[in-house]
């Protein structure tokens, strides 16, 4: 064994890499319930690519039999409805873990110096997540899916001058049709998972070199031991792998029940109207994303100006990019950071929750003006940080980690 | 070995620049192919040649739907009030005399078509292209609802010629794709040119 590993060593750094990410990578003793979501994440994506393959075996990326292999897929192939259940509830938890995973980031100031190119990545791994999120809705083709696709390709037509020929373009045919259908297909299955293991791959990289940050927003290796290895510290491996193990468990727990007992989740993670087939004359009477576009959704929508819409939209999710240069403030951890931060934290977690619930829901009146309201203020939690975060009343932060 | 004096700096410059260009220019060479092939293909092209409705059998009030170039087209028989109506209130409309908007010369009118009772709209809404909902029962929208187009995914609204309201999200009037009477009773739709007219007449 040791004469194999020696062997390989001579000729490929496996030794030097796994002791680099994992038995020689130090992370904080005092991680808590919030640094699951990674690994967690890293598991969704290895589970949703290895469904993807297998779904691909029966699925028939064309106008006319898309639809009726999905009911194939279904019905017919063995264990058929427990893979696509576990692809399309793993589409949701996909989400459901990136976004309290970038949470995480913002409680404990994770994207700040030096780690602003982890959450630089980051953030391009969460673009690509959504486009590969809408180009596979379009794939089992019922009505949302149709009407989804038209709506989002829509968007590109408001960009003046050289909107409507980038919108035919996108779509090679004059409105979304079995043209569409196919290149989202390719998208789908090839193009953007490929980038987006690239960029997981970078991500990690990206960190591993920074280090990770922790629950008190410390520096680590600001206190070493006589071999130099950080005091605060554990090897990822085996401390770490044991516990996000241990993590896993309990999550595939709960994913199993939401596949087995209830994989449409009332209507959140498979949309009722998407089990007619799409009907390229007539729309639902009401269409809405899948929940995790919601948010979004709910901001176009409550801008009576088609451009504006798709601006605010578009702005919404660029604001989140710059976050590092935006927080002026050198603590960290919201542990230590001022009421003033806590509150507007608060207050844009609030508004966030509040537009992917109106998101959801038919529009009137009433909810478009809390729909603006929520706007304002998620727009106002990033524009107004410059200012309130220079000279934020915070609280002394400890020498070394803390367990709470 | 070659030593620092013998290297020609001014050739090496030269063959980095020379390779440089080149490869910029393979780049967006290679990159030509590769995007117009998301174009629609001449099949989609040739699917989208122009249609013939018959019209004969449309009553008045009737939406008949359409298929051209995969969107559906409307053709709906007015009545003499919903013609009249449409003369009055004008300034509920965005874009009363449709100079923003996008339709053939020949129905940039107030009832938007060649035949004031024959009504032929593109049925995509403007805003974010959802197909709004023929309502033509008055106030079955809202309290004043005069008759006219509902979109269900954002609200926008429309009275019977296709003229989008204020206050909606939909920026423009809905299209008028190009069509013309070949006879009494029958439409051609989607005609791209005065040949095609002639063709199709034959």
């Amino acid at each position: 064994m040791v004469k194999l590993l020696n062997w390989i060593n001579a000729r490929f750094p496996l030794t030097k890499l796994w002791n680099e990410h994992l038995a020689e990578y130090y992370a904080p003793k005092n991680f808590n319930i919030w640094y699951y979501f990674g690994s967690l994440a890293l598991f969704v994506l290895v589970s949703q690519i290895v469904t993807g393959i297998w779904l691909t075996m029966n699925y028939v990326p064309t106008e006319e039999e898309a639809f009726s292999s999905v009911e194939h897929i279904m019905r017919n192939v063995e264990w058929g409805w427990f893979i696509r259940y576990w692809h399309v509830v793993g589409a949701s938890l996909f989400f459901v873990v990136v976004y309290l995973h970038m949470f995480r980031s913002l409680l404990y100031g994770s994207y700040k110096t030096p780690r602003e190119l982890v959450w630089l990545i980051g953030m391009g791994i969460y673009v690509l997540l959504m486009a590969e999120a809408f180009f596979g809705y379009l794939l089992p083709w019922g009505q949302m899916s149709y009407w989804g696709a038209q709506v989002i390709t829509s968007l590109l037509g408001a960009i003046p001058g050289i909107g409507e020929d980038l919108v035919l373009w996108i779509r090679g045919d004059y409105n979304v049709s079995g043209v569409t259908l196919n290149r989202f297909f390719s998208l789908h299955v090839i193009a953007i998972p490929l980038v987006l293991l690239g960029a997981v791959v970078l991500h990690i990289m990206a960190l591993h070199s920074v280090g990770s940050n922790n629950p008190d927003g410390i520096e680590i290796k600001k206190h070493l031991d006589h071999s130099g290895k950080p005091l605060d510290g554990l090897p990822f491996h085996p401390y770490y792998t044991v516990k996000d193990w241990f993590g896993l468990m309990v999550f595939l727990t709960l994913f199993s029940l939401i596949v087995f007992f209830f994989p449409d989740f009332w209507g959140y993670f498979l949309e009722h109207v998407n089990f007619d087939p799409a009907n390229h004359l007539v729309t639902p009477e009401h269409i809405a994303p899948v929940w995790y576009f919601t948010p979004f959704y709910a901001m176009l929508r409550a801008v009576p100006d088609k451009f504006l819409g798709v601006l605010v939209m578009a702005g919404a999710i660029a604001i989140l990019f710059i976050l590092p240069w935006l927080d002026k403030c050198l603590v960290r951890s919201v542990r230590y950071r001022s009421p003033t931060f806590k509150w507007a934290l608060f207050a844009f977690a609030v508004s966030f929750i509040g537009l992917g619930v109106l998101g959801g829901l038919p529009a009137d009146p009433n909810r478009t003006l809390l729909a603006r309201i929520f706007t304002v203020n998620y727009f106002f939690f990033f524009l107004s940080m410059p200012f309130y975060t220079r000279k934020e009343k915070t609280k002394p932060i400890p020498e070394r980690v803390t367990f709470k | 070995m070659m030593s620092e004096e013998n290297i020609n700096k001014e050739r090496r410059n030269f063959l980095a620049i020379a390779t440089a260009t080149a490869s910029g220019m393979c780049a967006a060479a290679a990159s030509v192919p590769f995007l117009k092939s998301w174009n629609p293909s001449a099949a989609t092209v040739a699917m989208g040649a122009p249609v013939l409705v018959d019209i004969g059998n449309l009553q008045v009030g009737e939406q008949k739907i359409v298929e051209w170039r995969r969107k559906p087209v409307w053709i709906i028989r007015r009545t003499q009030e919903e013609i009249e109506r449409l003369l009055t209130a004008n300034e509920f409309l965005r874009d009363p005399n449709s100079d923003k908007s996008d339709q053939p010369s020949y129905v940039k009118n107030s009832y938007r078509s060649i035949r004031p009772e024959i009504l032929v709209l593109i049925g995509i809404c403007t805003h974010l292209g959802c197909s709004p909902k023929y309502r033509p029962e008055l106030g079955s929208v809202n309290a004043t609802w005069q008759g006219g187009f509902f979109c269900p995914c954002h609200g926008s609204i429309f009275d019977m010629a296709g003229r989008v309201l204020k206050g909606v999200p939909a920026p423009t009037n809905l299209q008028v794709p190009p069509y013309a009477f070949l006879n009494d009773t029958t439409l051609l739709i989607g005609m791209t040119s005065e040949d095609d007219l002639s063709e199709w007449k034959t």
